[in-house]
């Protein structure tokens, strides 16, 4: 199934207020989705028939962000924090690519994770790679069984992929820089 | 947590004492590098294993977004040193699927030739870590011996011998080259002069043609072993729907009888590199294994990694046949500080310890947004945790070690 067709079928069973977007132009073309919506989508897209992503490929949050205001004026999109569920399916053969936009902080206020609900009931994959996802690039899922950081220590402070991380100076005694 | 006293291996053990909190690593030899696992134990039996991982992170996504491609290919097989070659191809296919590069058929070539014996050494890896995990060692000095050989024919290609960064975005760095010593290995275990002078290709074929035979001799030494069986037969027993559910690639879901894998069910880019090779994909269950053996424990993971260096033999064998006659150059230029399209992409390739995927953010600069590599042992070490509820103690590495799983390309 082409992801054309994926996106009319969601379409018809969530509507647009759910499915807010798709690109078609994209390498890996890419469907938007509501963010209260992923997980009924999810749960959806693993369980339809004529759908049956099975497998989870890969989920990841990606920060879209200029820090140098020097840039800014070239950056294109608007800041705001994505994450990216690439799905595919063993026995029907196809795949796409699911994406929830996000505030960059909750509230507008900085240091408060936005949020987004957990499809770690649907893909068991996906608790540890939100477990990443909140660890390196700060996004808060709601739902999930056991949020802690995964890579980083558990005391570690900051989220290392948003774009305006600072390396800490000084951690237990080590000098950084 | 409730236990199946059916279970005759338990019924020994099913007197319940107090539970205790056991730590195997972060430096334990059979825990493959520095992972820590909590063992919550009642006695012999365990009751909850806890991977603890991150002791490795090195920040590679950061790096990767501060770096042009090739640049960033240097970390990529510092991820998986065990198979630094396949990280390189996966990397490099996926920033030539986001700029649209085709590489020629001469690169493709080589490539194949290069990425199969990438995964010979890592599988051989593979099984003599395996037989240390269960506390044989001679496989393990089997392994290696071989394995050198194969680091010799790779220094050869480009001066490295563990981190080549040699497949690179366009093809390759250098072309295999034309004359060459042949590796003090292989000409001892050949009978050769050491001083021999042949081309690199044909240092390949002899390596193959010392190698195949010893294949047989690892199945009577490790995997038709009444020990080795013992240990790994019906042990870490992984359910198809699990392998699926938990995002396992490559031999571990192989062995949990799906048959994918992605040299053949990728994406075109992927595939057209192997289009007209005959090779088989193997899969559980086999027709050969022992009558002990059910679908998807630790003996189906190993010998998928078996079958999979006969036939990374054959598809070498076709790739050096096709390579004196290859079109084109074996690499298209790349400029180093050549602007990323404002597009993504997300592209899989098959490395021997299962699909590792690169997924990049473009935003018209040389640099990624965003450089992301999904690990495909992350994915596969999560089912520890699973497969070790109620199991031995002796068990878990016994079960880590049929994952196969490199602890720097899980922390990156």
């Amino acid at each position: 199934m082409t992801v054309e067709e994926i996106y009319q079928l969601l379409v018809d069973e969530f509507g647009d207020q759910k499915i807010t977007g798709v690109n078609l132009e994209a390498k890996d073309p890419w469907i938007e989705v509501g963010t209260d919506a992923i997980v009924e989508v999810a749960a959806f897209m693993k369980n339809d028939e004529r759908l049956r992503f099975e497998h989870l490929n890969n989920l990841c949050g990606v920060d879209y962000y200029e820090p140098d205001s020097k840039n800014g004026a070239k950056f294109e999109h608007e800041p705001h924090v994505e994450v990216v569920y690439h799905l595919s399916s063993y026995s029907l053969r196809h795949s796409a690519v699911l994406k929830v936009k996000l505030p960059r902080w909750k509230n507008d206020q900085e240091g408060q994770l936005p949020e987004v609900l957990s499809v770690s009931g649907v893909w068991s994959i996906a608790e540890w790679h939100e477990c990443e996802a909140f660890d390196l690039v700060g996004i808060q899922f709601v739902g999930h069984p056991n949020l802690q950081r995964i890579l980083c220590p558990e005391d570690w402070v900051g989220h290392p992929l948003r774009k305006d991380y600072e390396f800490p100076l000084e951690y237990h005694g080590i000098r950084g820089k | 947590m409730s236990l199946e006293v059916e279970d005759p291996r338990l019924v020994e053990f099913d007197v319940q004492t107090d539970e205790m909190l056991v730590n195997m690593g972060p430096q334990h030899p059979s825990t493959h590098g520095v992972l820590r696992l909590l063992l919550r134990t009642d006695g012999e039996i365990v009751h909850e294993v806890t991977p603890h991982i991150g002791y490795l992170h090195r920040c590679a996504e950061k790096i990767g977004e501060n770096l042009s491609p090739p640049q960033w290919i240097p970390y990529t097989d510092r991820m998986d040193y065990l198979a630094g070659m396949n990280m390189n191809l996966g990397m490099s296919l996926a920033v030539e699927k986001l700029i649209d590069m085709e590489v020629p058929e001469k690169a493709m070539v080589l490539r194949v030739i290069i990425a199969e014996l990438g995964r010979i050494a890592s599988h051989l890896v593979a099984m003599g870590t395996y037989g240390l995990d269960l506390g044989t060692f001679s496989p393990f000095l089997w392994a290696f011996r071989e394995r050198e050989i194969i680091l010799d024919l790779f220094e050869d290609v480009c001066g490295a011998r563990l981190t080549y960064s040699y497949i690179t975005v366009g093809g390759a760095t250098h072309d295999l080259p034309s004359k060459t010593t042949i590796p003090p290995g292989l000409a001892s275990l050949t009978r050769r002069n050491s001083n021999t002078t042949l081309s690199w290709i044909d240092a390949v074929t002899i390596f193959l043609d010392w190698l195949e035979p010893r294949i047989q001799e690892y199945h009577t030494l490790l995997t038709r072993n009444q020990i080795f069986i013992k240990r790994t037969a019906t042990i870490g027993e992984l359910h198809r729907t699990m392998a699926i559910d938990y995002g396992c690639t490559g031999p571990v879901l192989r062995g949990s009888g799906v048959d994918w894998d992605l040299r053949r069910d990728g994406e075109p880019i992927y595939t057209r590199m192997y289009e007209g090779y005959n090779w088989k994909i193997p899969v559980a269950p086999f027709e050969d294994a022992p009558p002990e053996v059910v679908l998807g424990d630790n003996w189906c993971r190993f010998y998928v990694r078996m079958c999979e260096v006969v036939e990374a033999i054959a598809l070498i064998r076709q790739g050096i046949q096709r390579y004196p006659n290859a079109d084109g150059p074996y690499r298209l230029p790349y400029k180093l500080n050549r602007k990323l399209p404002n597009d993504e992409c997300y592209m899989e390739t098959e490395c021997p310890r299962g699909a590792m995927g690169f997924y990049f953010v473009g935003n018209g600069k040389a640099e990624p947004l965003r450089a992301r590599a999904k690990s495909s042992c992350f994915c596969n070490l999560s089912v520890t945790a699973l497969l070790s509820r109620g199991m031995l103690i002796a068990d878990v590495p016994a079960i880590v070690g049929s994952l196969d799983v490199v602890m720097g390309e899980i922390d990156r």
